[in-house]
């Protein structure tokens, strides 16, 4: 669980500009579009007014003009709906710049009015260079993870069944035993799970992530009962109940998350974000200390991600993924120093992991994070 | 040695003899703009020493490692590292990558790519928290630790300098594995604490998954002076001390006793320097109330004027008769240590209160010496023995680093004698 959600749907949205504009960081690009003149924007209450709409590929400049009376923004996008670039908060009388790398194709200028709904809409045409190219082996990576999430889910449901089942016959050791297993695949695509919004704080939440007001439920709210006060009482069932049909909603939902290349790096990187934060220091399990169960399944989450990635990136910048892989081996090489067993999810206790091993642990995360944190662009290249 | 062009084309860096005379070389100082243009050090006969406030940049390339003689700047951020690889190819490479930023950040630009204007889906190159700032004369100063010698490591063990000694437990010391030790270090001053910060915080990422910080320390408030006409500065029990520090401007006494000599072993130390780093911890309330006849006979010299016993002026040369025979001074005057000299560039650290409330404050103790066996070991013997001062003091980290001669120029890194 994360406190702030740096959600899939908002990295998608902020990086699908570049997955099907290649070449962004191409300087020579640049000439063959703005150089020319900038496209005029004149944004009022009822209109959105361009000096042209049509205009050549590479980069284009807008200059916005509010003169309206209403707080406004203006937003370049696909036909889809997709973002290429945008500019918020643009206040009565104001004027702001807004540039985008942009390859040829039909395109639709956007200004909001109040930051509201889908906006005053301006077709544009941008014309020249190369049109925009899908990358058949990035549309097999997206598709393939998405198939991963989605099986991770499936398989997620009877283990967490277990659980709960577990919970409601008021077995206390039984429901101790199955509350690790039941997080492995909900950790393994956290990101994917965050990108929906309401089903995270439902369902992983810990206490002193609540708002005022919001009722502590999910997974860390049995495991307090469980480890704490080693009882289980109606509430707790219920919360059980409860648990089972936040995460069905998850299932049902995975499929439909938006997911692009690069939410798929950076995704990979919050996973170890996630580690760096919250399990290194025992705080995401601290009743169960189950954590290195959690870790674990986050860095398998994160490689799934990276492995599909690879080909492509390899292509771009092949050190880069020489030392991935040679940080994810001596990630888990470390981890299968606190299981007895390689195919068992049995980890130590994280209470039991003495400080200095815990510093070693995150020397390992950070050394695989930083270059995990390059992933992005080498994809985007 | 020659003029050299900096790492990234900018300019001419003077000679690190010229930088040596910070002191006494006059410094034509150039106005030095955010972004960095370098200040240019010129030979010369006049005392101008820079201050703070210029932001001006010490050059990096050299004979000898800046930030050993070079005029004590405000702010240290000091820091120790463990090296986790163990692919030595991966660990010069790092030295390499490792030296080209550091050219960069004492100049006052930013590390790779910069800090922003790249891929945004990307994390910038360098962290960012310097922009708009100037060089504030940061040095970066590059040290190796013992534990990089051991056998089956790096294949260095021939290589320890004999002077690279493991340091004994003094009496009284209480250390801290966690506060001690390391295989690598690199002390940053300047006089903006966000540069120090800065640098080392850039250094560190650059390092993750070949080096990892075992732990630093941030220091403010130089309680040392390498420049004899300024004041020595007072360290928090509010005393002058190390009056007769080795200035950064006399060339006899840093060859004597700070700059390893092409005989003293170890050719690829030539030129360079032993450090010692210890973390003091002063019991500030209990020294708050002792009275201050107390506080002036264990040091040896009045609180207000910084003379010592029986003397008016600070600088007037000591009588140690005069003194009582624990009396700070007295012990550690080279008079006493057989003309033995280390030139001194501690700073002042308060890292908050402890558990109990109490000031986690103290000396942050960085000594430079030619020899640790002729320099801090002697000296450090005879004051945990009998020095007055440990009633009010608890040294609670230690650590000793060879540090390598200068980067002569942009083909040059860190450690190229050692690896090379
Ligand atoms: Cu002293």
């Amino acid at each position: 669980m994360r406190p702030v959600r740096t959600s899939v749907v908002t990295a998608a949205a902020a990086v699908a500009a570049l997955t099907a504009v290649t070449g962004c960081a191409d300087k020579s690009d640049a000439k063959a579009g703005g150089a020319d003149g900038s496209v005029q924007v004149t944004a009022t209450d009822s209109a959105c007014k361009l000096s042209k709409t049509d205009f050549p590929a590479g980069h284009v400049k807008f200059d916005i003009e509010n003169k309206g009376s209403k707080v406004t923004e203006v937003y370049l996008l696909f036909p889809d709906d997709r973002i290429v670039a945008e500019r918020e908060n643009i206040g009565p009388g104001l004027k702001q710049q807004l540039t985008a790398e942009v390859k040829a194709g039909s395109y639709e200028v956007a200004c909001k009015p109040g930051m509201k709904g889908d906006g005053i809409r301006q077709k544009v045409t941008i014309t020249g260079g190369t049109a925009v190219k899908r990358n058949p082996q990035l549309d097999a990576a997206v598709a393939e993870y998405r198939k991963y999430a989605q099986e991770q889910a499936d398989e997620t449901l009877p283990k967490v069944k277990v659980f709960t089942d577990a919970v409601r016959a008021g077995d206390v050791d039984a429901a101790k035993k199955a509350f690790a297993p039941s997080r492995l695949g909900w950790e393994r695509t956290e990101p994917v799970a965050e990108s929906f919004g309401d089903i995270d704080p439902k369902t992983d939440t810990r206490e002193d992530g609540l708002e005022k007001g919001q009722k502590w439920t999910g997974w860390h709210r049995l495991e307090k009962s469980l480890w704490v006060d080693g009882k289980i009482g109606d509430d707790e069932k219920a919360l059980a109940t409860e648990l089972d049909k936040d995460l069905t909603d998850w299932q049902k939902r995975v499929g439909t998350a938006e997911i692009t290349p690069t939410s798929m790096a950076n995704g990979a990187k919050e996973l170890l974000d996630e580690v760096a934060t919250g399990k290194i220091t025992g705080e995401e399990d601290r009743y169960s200390h189950t954590d290195l169960s959690d870790f674990k399944g986050n860095v398998e989450g994160a490689q799934k991600a990276y492995e599909l990635l690879k080909p492509v990136a390899a292509k771009n910048d092949a050190a880069l993924t020489t030392e991935l892989d040679k940080q994810f081996a001596s990630l888990n090489t470390l981890l299968d120093k606190y299981r007895t067993d390689k195919t068992s999810y049995d980890f130590t206790s994280y209470d039991k992991v003495s400080d200095g091993d815990r510093k070693q642990l995150s020397d390992a995360v950070n050394a695989l994070a930083e270059p995990l944190s390059k992933l992005a662009a080498a994809v985007a290249k | 040695m020659s003029d050299t062009t900096d790492a990234t084309g900018t300019g001419r860096s003077p000679s690190r003899r010229a930088l040596l005379g910070w002191g006494g070389a006059g410094l034509a100082l150039g106005a030095a703009a955010a972004g960095g243009t370098v200040a240019v050090v010129k030979g010369g006969g006049s005392d101008a020493v820079p201050a703070a406030d210029t932001g001006a940049a010490v050059p990096f390339h050299g004979d000898h490692q800046a930030g050993i003689a070079t005029a004590v700047q405000d702010r240290l951020h000091f820091a120790s590292f463990d090296v986790t690889t163990k692919d030595r190819a991966e660990l010069v490479q790092l030295l390499k990558d490792w030296t080209v930023a550091a050219a960069a950040m004492t100049e006052g630009k930013t590390v790779g790519e910069g800090a922003y204007g790249g891929l945004a889906e990307a994390p910038p190159d360098d962290t960012g928290e310097a922009l708009g700032l100037r060089p504030c004369r940061l040095t970066l100063t590059f040290g190796v630790g013992p534990s990089l010698f051991a056998k089956d490591r790096f294949g260095l063990e021939g290589k320890r300098p004999e002077a690279l000694v493991d340091i004994e437990q003094f009496p009284g010391d209480n250390l801290e594995p966690g506060r001690s030790g390391g295989d690598l270090c690199v002390q940053a001053c300047a006089d903006d604490p966000q540069v120090a910060v800065h640098a080392i915080r850039n250094l560190a990422r650059i390092g993750m998954g070949k080096v990892a910080i075992r732990w630093s320390q941030l220091g403010f408030g130089k309680t040392s002076s390498t420049t004899p006409d300024a004041q020595t500065p007072r360290n928090m029990m509010g005393f002058k001390d190390g009056t007769r520090n080795v200035s950064g401007t006399d060339t006899k006494a840093l060859d004597d006793h700070v700059w390893v000599g092409a005989k003293d072993g170890s050719a690829w130390m030539t030129g360079g320097s032993y450090l010692v780093a210890r973390r003091i911890r002063m019991h500030i309330e209990t020294w708050d109330r002792t009275s201050l006849q107390e506080q002036e006979d264990v040091f040896g010299r009045d609180k207000g004027e910084g003379a010592p016993v029986g003397k008016a002026k600070e600088r007037d040369e000591p009588f140690l008769k005069a003194m009582k025979p624990t009396a700070h001074v007295r012990l550690a005057h080279p008079d006493s240590n057989d003309g033995v000299r280390i030139l001194r560039r501690g700073y002042s650290f308060t890292d908050g209160t402890d558990g109990l409330g109490r000031l986690d404050a103290g000396l942050f103790f960085l000594a430079y010496q030619r020899d640790v066996r002729k320099g801090f070991l002697p000296l450090q013997r005879s004051l945990a023995r009998h020095d007055a001062l440990n009633e009010y003091i608890q040294h609670v980290g230690s650590a000793i680093f060879a540090v390598p001669p200068g980067v002569r120029d942009k083909g040059d890194w860190w450690g190229r004698g050692l690896f090379g």
